[in-house]
């Protein structure tokens, strides 16, 4: 359980932090979403005892983060952006070192190690250096760092920044089923998608605020829901393509958002299988259709009336 | 991947269970498993120890061969009154390098890792000066060998020359809390390097380790006078020649001793400081 009240961290003329309420109930995932610079990391390196709050407070299963906080890291396991594991050791040498550091003993370090790296598919590669490893090797490793003193509350901080579509997927499974086994999880993401597919809640900061706390659901109604996509292969298709857009839609009309390409917001799952049987009917071909999240720029622009990477020099992270 | 959508394994004592161990013991076990991740680095990248092999070596040979004659009267003799010196002065030189590291190795991931852990705030740098201890040793027996290479033979026995070599490790770990405080407080590895190198430099030449005190000028003879490697050079010259040792190891003993007692804690401090 994640309780923090009122967080605020001030770096130099920074305001990282500005006053974020955060709550995280037993055995659920609370997805943090925010662009870069937005004050996710600082929030977690709080909640993980690295940094100490100006002001507010924060509990971990009823801890205090300050006071307690030699008690707070027996519970935690923490997986940063970039991969906390040491790049010169082995995959195997890395999760022993963890174990021995969390007083498994010599025997208990070992099996905890071999257990993770086989639980990771990482066994193929556990006796070589980490430095060897490829970007979602690495993120694995990480992760398995983080679980080897069975953490029950476990902070995830950009988990897949950076991993291919497929590799975000295995990252999401083991996610899945760290919740399924009773863990707490705080994960930071700049995608919805991301927030959708894992969390219970969702809290979107911007600025070092709390600028919307809802369910996944709930955010999406907010901010508009789903978008299908679709390009004709024959241009001369777009009119009849969009007139058939509009009537599966949610009542809006369908927009050319790129050359080619017909959006339409959609409410209703069904909207893309009936999308498709209607264009079949018309004997339109497609070459591309697809049901979109808004993207983290657009949730941003419905509540706050601006886009996300307005200020944000790592434009092109933020939009990706 | 396919296996990752099992249950994750969760054997293994809880956490809470396990951690209640006094904390001097956990201390010590904790350093010496960050220790031994200094060795696999070590043992991984042996093209750092060249600091501590190499320059002994090239001191020796050019500072007996160039100055040898001129300082001593012979290449042998002098090469007894030097080794000893240059032992001191690569030791001096070659804690540098754990400043260095650590600066480098704090600014990475892995010290987030630690600091989220239950362990001993201090763990990660203790791990990592007691790590550098194979450091020291290396660089005691190559400048022995090349020593011995070279004609120098211990003139006492083996149990002072042992003793003369244990002083000289155990002086280089506590001074390495020097340079590890250095590296907590300055930013880059390479200010690291230089600041040291300023520190150090001095250290090792305003001393006994090239010629005796007795023929400088009155002021340096003060300055040589109290710098613990003068005293430590003296002390290994007693152990490893048969001289006259007089209260030099109590007096090295206690720079020891001094170097932890301030720089360790200042260490520690800039540490915890430094996120």
């Amino acid at each position: 359980m994640i309780e923090a009240e009122g967080l605020v961290k001030t770096f130099g003329s920074t305001r990282a932090l500005q006053g974020v309420d955060l709550a995280v109930p037993r055995g659920t995932v609370l997805g943090v979403l925010g662009p870069n610079g937005a004050g996710k990391t600082t929030a977690v390196r709080i909640l993980s005892t690295l940094l100490v709050p100006d002001a507010g407070t924060a509990r971990i299963n009823g801890l205090d983060v300050v006071r307690q906080a030699e008690r707070v890291r027996q519970s935690i396991g923490l997986t940063g952006q970039y991969a906390s594991v040491d790049e010169d050791l082995t995959g195997r040498q890395n999760l022993e070192l963890f174990g021995t550091l969390l007083e498994l003993g010599r025997a208990g370090a070992r099996r905890r190690a071999a257990e993770l790296l086989d639980w990771f598919d990482l066994t193929a590669a556990a006796n070589r250096p980490a430095k060897t490893y490829s970007g979602g090797m690495r993120r694995r490793l990480d992760l398995a760092a983080s679980l080897v003193g069975s953490p029950d509350v476990i902070f995830l901080d950009e988990p897949t920044t950076g991993l291919d579509p497929a590799k975000r997927e295995d990252m999401w499974d083991v996610v899945r089923s760290l919740v399924t086994n009773g863990a707490t999880v705080l994960l930071t993401t700049q995608y919805l998608e991301e927030a959708d597919a894992l969390a219970d809640a969702i809290t979107v900061i911007d600025h070092g605020r709390v600028i919307a706390h809802d369910t996944p659901d709930g955010l999406k109604r907010v901010v508009g829901g789903q978008t299908l996509e679709v390009r004709p292969t024959d241009p001369a298709n777009l009119a009849p393509t969009a007139a058939i857009l509009s009537r599966v839609g949610s009542g809006a009309q369908a927009d050319e958002i790129r050359r080619g390409v017909l959006a339409v917001p959609v409410t209703d799952d069904s909207a893309l299988t009936e999308s498709v049987a209607r264009l079949a009917a018309a004997g339109i071909a497609v070459t591309e259709l697809s049901l979109h999240l808004p993207s983290l720029d657009e949730v941003f622009f419905t509540l706050t009336g601006r886009t996300a990477a307005d200020d944000d020099t790592t434009r092109t992270e933020v939009a990706a | 991947m396919s296996t990752l959508t099992g249950t994750p394994p969760r054997t293994g004592p809880k956490l809470s269970t396990v951690v209640a161990q006094p904390r001097p013991l956990r201390l010590l076990r904790h350093s010496l498993a960050l220790a031994k991740r200094s060795l696999i680095k070590t043992w991984r990248t042996p093209e750092a120890l060249i600091d501590v092999t190499l320059q002994p070596v090239l001191f020796l040979v050019i500072f007996v061969y160039v100055f040898g004659g001129a300082v001593a009267g012979s290449t042998h003799d002098y090469l007894q009154y030097l080794l000893p010196g240059i032992l001191a002065q690569t030791i001096a030189t070659g804690c540098i390098a754990i400043g260095v590291n650590l600066n480098t190795d704090i600014a990475k991931g892995i010290f987030d890792r630690f600091r989220s852990l239950p362990v001993p705030r201090s763990a990660p740098l203790v791990g990592a000066v007691f790590g550098d201890v194979v450091r020291y040793v290396i660089v005691t027996v190559s400048t022995l060998a090349i020593g011995y290479l070279l004609g120098f033979r211990v003139e006492s026995g083996p149990v002072q020359a042992l003793a003369g070599c244990l002083l000289a490790v155990l002086f280089a770990l506590c001074l390495s809390w020097l340079p590890v405080y250095v590296g907590m407080k300055v930013r880059t590895p390479g200010a690291v390097q230089g600041v040291m190198f300023a520190l150090i430099m001095p250290l090792s030449f305003a001393s006994n380790v090239f010629v005796a005190a007795g023929t400088l000028p009155g002021w340096m003879q003060a300055v040589v006078t109290v710098n613990p490697l003068t005293h430590l050079v003296t002390a290994m010259r007693g152990l490893f020649l048969g001289t006259p040792v007089g209260n030099h190891v109590w007096w090295t003993l206690l720079w020891c001793a001094g170097f932890v007692a301030v720089f360790m804690p200042l260490a520690l401090r800039a540490y915890r400081r430094r996120v």
